[in-house]
């Protein structure tokens, strides 16, 4: 017992334990989507957060012993932001071709999206920090942590937003697409793109390639558009 | 794999001191993306051909594991429980609607601007 215990104690003060956990609990995940046949409640990503906030609560663990070892994975979406200029180089002739339509369509999604997010929440008492962290929730994390913390909302509440958001897109966008009657992959991608980032694409991307390869050009668009559009809109809408 | 990684991160470098250094409101990462985008068209107008198969690799490599790279911020929410649960309604519904507003705004004005589909799928 002894000896277990300073086992525990030599492994609380080492990054390892952080790491390893984040990958074995990933791993275990995504084999239990796999059994569920990906199913969209069975998202991987939310399982492993789940499990793993579980095992933080449980064992007393802080959030920043955890961090010193998932910071090599977090660090990794820096670089994974900057690789998605290969997918949108690899479909530039044919975003090229339907440029006309591909930036409205994002503009419009990415204002409408931030603007309701907004106002909704400010309308229902949420307080200024809440709102301003919804605020850039429909791009990729490391996007929607860095425009957070530049108007003055709080980076980690916003990352938790962009992953419900994600999840919420998966759910809803056939739902949305029906009504709509939006049979046009282009346009399916784009749109699980713009709204859902890259949760709901990798969800596409199971469906249709051509989905997938608009959806990684949206959340790439999507991305450097609301750097720009969101913090005016925050200064707009916001409140004092 | 290390040109490749190389790349990637001296994109991001440069990238985040360009964004500071000229106090633009983007993130360091989307700038690198842009310099990455940039670099690839202007090596392909200079006739040098497309992006390294090392490059490909390690892009797909990382995008492919993407959804890995989102847990450690996510499981950030074990630091928020009480601000959560204090605000659950609002950002609640605000979520639920302003995605599906985003999901079918950006569908529909897609669809209608974009013209027929090649039939690809």
């Amino acid at each position: 017992m002894e000896k277990l215990f300073h086992l525990w104690v030599y492994l609380e003060t080492t990054p390892l334990l952080g790491l390893a956990a984040t990958l074995l609990v990933y791993r275990g995940a995504v084999e239990v989507a796999r059994l569920a046949r990906w199913h969209a409640l069975a998202n991987p990503i939310l399982i492993a957060i789940v499990v793993l906030a579980c095992l933080l609560l449980a064992t007393h663990t802080p959030y920043s012993a955890y961090f010193q070892g998932a910071q090599y994975v977090h660090f990794l979406l820096g670089p994974a932001t900057v690789a998605l200029a290969l997918p949108m180089y690899a479909n530039l002739a044919r975003i090229r071709r339907s440029a006309r339509a591909i930036v409205p369509a994002i503009l419009a999604g990415s204002i409408v999206a931030a603007a309701s997010a907004m106002v909704l929440s400010r309308l229902l008492g949420a307080p200024r920090e809440i709102v301003l962290s919804l605020a850039p929730k429909s791009v990729t994390t490391p996007i929607a942590m860095g425009v957070a913390e530049q108007i003055g909302g709080n980076p980690s509440l916003a990352a938790i937003f962009v992953l419900i958001t994600g999840l919420v897109a998966t759910l809803l966008i056939g739902p949305a697409m029906t009504v709509l009657r939006v049979t046009d992959w282009r346009a399916q991608g784009l749109a699980a793109g713009t709204a859902g980032h890259g949760i709901a694409t990798a969800r596409m991307l199971l469906i249709s390639e051509t989905a997938g390869a608009f959806g990684g050009l949206a959340i790439g668009l999507n991305g450097v558009v609301t750097a720009i559009v969101v913090p005016l809109l925050a200064g707009l809408l916001a409140g004092p | 794999m290390l040109n490749a990684l190389t790349l990637l991160i001296t994109c991001q470098f440069i990238g985040e001191i360009v964004a500071r250094g000229i106090g633009i409101p983007v993130p360091g990462p989307v700038v690198g993306l842009l310099l990455l985008l940039g670099g690839l068209i202007l090596r392909n107008q200079m006739g040098r051909g497309g992006p390294s198969e090392a490059l490909k690799s390690t892009a797909n490599g990382l995008l492919a594991n993407l959804g890995l790279l989102f847990v450690p911020a996510g499981v950030g929410v074990v630091t928020q429980l009480g601000v959560l649960g204090r605000n659950w309604l609002p950002i609640a519904v605000s979520i639920l609607i302003s995605t599906f507003l985003g999901l079918i705004v950006t569908g529909w004005v897609m669809q209608r601007f974009a013209g027929p589909e090649g039939g690809e799928r």
